[in-house]
């Protein structure tokens, strides 16, 4: 590709999954509209959602899910040594996710409840970077297409990758939502990260953190606000741990 | 101006024809909050039955009809070794019904800010020029506080503006157009009765208020308190989240973000309204921020909003809405932040000075 004096190289990618649903992955193939424009952004050398054909000489490694075997320990180890920009995919590859909600358990009863008679090898859950060294972390339960587009736009291009600093009650009211705090709900929307567009409180359905915290979260004044509007903080609790993404937060005078 | 009263059976048909061949906007109710009280947003209406007319206020302004929330400045085209920009103003004509006179207000002030500077907005223009506006008036809130910064009436701005005077709407007509509509309907010419009832509900409405914020002399008591604990004391609760900023009828800042068509043969360049309260607001190139803590953020809302800008002229921007205080989950309000900073320093006159015969 070739504009206004600037070459741009296809992206040479990558896509593996870990412990995960694969449907951050899936987004990858969303969005029609420009889903074509996408792919010639793309030389995609490993996704097998996407193609049979499988080579290791990728740049780009999108990694999705956590960690939950000792095998994928050693899997990722060494997609991390080819790799030259390593991205943790989606929330379960950024913190972790709904699978370390596992974590709260002792393992063999967990193993029991879900495959009970069975031998299953599994440890507790982690998260990429507790693991390898992580480039680029795009959360999102699943990922927003469009900000992945605008990501791999900017990689391409060499210009700026960022997610936004903002929370997602900036988002909530462009849509002109009504709080759901108001309407008696707990919702993570003022200590989560944007990006998301408020696509799950514009549904009415409180903001879960799936994004992980924005930028300089007060936590203290938000635990407050639950306080101060008798809330649950049972509730609070158990929303903050849904991901796993508050992390060093959960704990903070609730 | 024309002044004319119209019978509100009249009135409807008249927002019926309107509302009708006009893509328009008027106050809906949305939700019912936790404590039974009514939500309410500007949202398309197509008729009278659609327009809440007894509401209060809505959650949000309507200042994203003038400066939407995300806005195309320009768009780039590649070709070749050239490229091409593409730059459009245009405004579709709307109507806005039901505007209180504190919303207009704050369309006054966003015309000083955005249009008499040295770099007039056409983005803005367009749409302002193109949008019909009917204020209507209301009873206060218990929180309004329009009448402490003098916007609880208006006199220009509008297309029209309707006061209830009971079984018919006083109307102010400050436009040709206007007027021009209004004749095929039934008005007619006030009469002495009609003007004691004007006066009588601005008299009930100026009653009505019950919050009060002592403005004088405020951007100076701002210059003041530069750097008082208040600051930091309000700035402790706040959350970062720019939903003041989002709601409120004359914040104008704005990012702006420049980004490649995912095709890479064009470009688009977006502006986004943005909120001070944001914690890379003051970001730059690099990585410093300039106001990395709450507390100076928060301050300098509050002197864009009550100190003014020179854009300006120094006036203070906030038209009293409170629709900051209402919607903000930390309790903060101007209200309360302002008497907390004119406390401040009364305390202290009370602590040092010995001098009664000042009272």
């Amino acid at each position: 590709m070739k504009h206004w004096g600037f070459t741009f190289e296809k992206l040479k990618i990558a896509s593996f999954d870990f412990t995960c649903c694969e449907g951050c992955q899936l987004q990858l193939a969303n969005r029609e509209s420009t889903l074509i424009d996408f792919l010639e952004l793309l030389d995609i050398r490993n996704f097998r959602e996407l193609s049979s054909e499988q080579f290791d000489d990728y740049d780009i490694a999108l990694i999705e899910g956590s960690i939950s075997r000792q095998d994928e320990v050693e899997r990722l180890q060494a997609i991390r040594r080819q790799a030259k920009t390593l991205i943790a995919f989606g929330t379960c590859a950024c913190f972790g996710g709904v699978n370390s909600l596992k974590n709260k358990f002792p393992l063999n009863e967990s193993v029991a409840e879900v495959y009970p008679g069975m031998q299953v090898e599994t440890m507790a859950v982690r998260k990429i970077s507790d693991l390898v060294k992580v480039d680029l972390s795009i959360p999102g339960c699943p990922v927003n297409k469009e900000e992945v587009e605008r990501l791999m736009v900017n990689l391409a291009t060499g210009s700026q990758v960022t997610l936004p600093k903002h929370p997602v009650c900036f988002e909530c009211k462009a849509q002109l939502n009504t709080c759901l705090f108001e309407l008696g709900e707990i919702c993570l929307g003022p200590i989560t990260r944007g990006g998301c567009n408020a696509v799950c409180t514009t549904g009415k359905t409180p903001c879960l953190g799936c994004r992980g915290p924005s930028e300089e979260i007060n936590m203290p004044a938000f635990v407050e606000l639950v306080k101060e509007r008798e809330l649950s903080l049972d509730d609070l609790q158990e929303k903050i741990a849904f991901y796993n993404a508050f992390e060093g937060f959960s704990n903070h005078e609730a | 101006m024309i002044y004319k009263v119209i019978a509100k059976s009249e009135f409807k048909r008249f927002t019926d024809a309107l509302l009708r061949d006009n893509t328009s906007f008027g106050p809906r109710q949305v939700d019912t909050d936790s404590r039974g009280k009514a939500v309410y947003q500007f949202l398309p209406v197509t008729s009278s039955d659609d327009v809440a007319f007894d509401y209060t206020a809505t959650a949000s302004s309507a200042k994203h009809f003038f400066l939407p929330f995300r806005e195309e400045l320009s768009r780039f085209v590649f070709q070749d070794q050239e490229w091409d920009q593409q730059i459009s103003y245009e405004g579709n004509p709307i109507v806005l019904i039901g505007l209180r006179a504190c919303d207009i207000s704050a369309l006054n002030i966003l015309d000083d800010v955005l249009l008499k500077g040295h770099f007039p907005s056409p983005y803005y223009l367009a749409k302002r020029k193109n949008t019909f506006v009917i204020g209507m008036d209301h009873l206060p809130l218990p929180d309004c506080f329009c009448k402490s910064m003098n916007h609880h009436t208006i006199s220009t701005g509008f297309n029209l503006f309707c006061s209830d005077i009971g079984e018919d709407y006083y109307l102010s007509i400050n436009s040709s157009k206007a007027f021009n509509f209004l004749k095929e309907f039934d008005t007619r010419d006030p009469i002495d009765d009609d003007n004691c009832r004007l006066v009588e509900r601005r008299k009930i409405i100026s009653d009505s208020f019950r919050s009060e914020v002592d403005v004088t002399a405020l951007p100076s008591i701002l210059d003041i308190e530069f750097d008082s604990p208040v600051w930091e004391k309000w700035g402790n609760k706040c959350l970062n989240c720019g939903t003041c900023a989002m709601v409120c009828p004359t914040c104008y800042c704005y990012s702006v973000e420049e980004s490649f068509d995912t095709n890479l043969k064009g470009a688009t360049r977006q502006k986004k309204l943005y909120s001070c309260n944001l914690v890379d607001f003051a970001e730059v190139a690099g990585g410093h921020n300039f106001r990395p803590k709450n507390g100076d953020r928060l301050k300098y809302r509050y002197y864009h909003q009550h100190r003014g800008f020179a854009e300006n002229a120094n006036q203070q921007i906030c038209v009293g809405c409170n629709r900051c205080g209402r919607a903000c989950l930390a309790g903060i309000n101007p209200k309360d932040v302002i008497n907390d900073l004119r406390m401040d320093k009364e305390s202290c006159l009370t602590n040092i000075s010995s001098s009664p015969d000042r009272i």
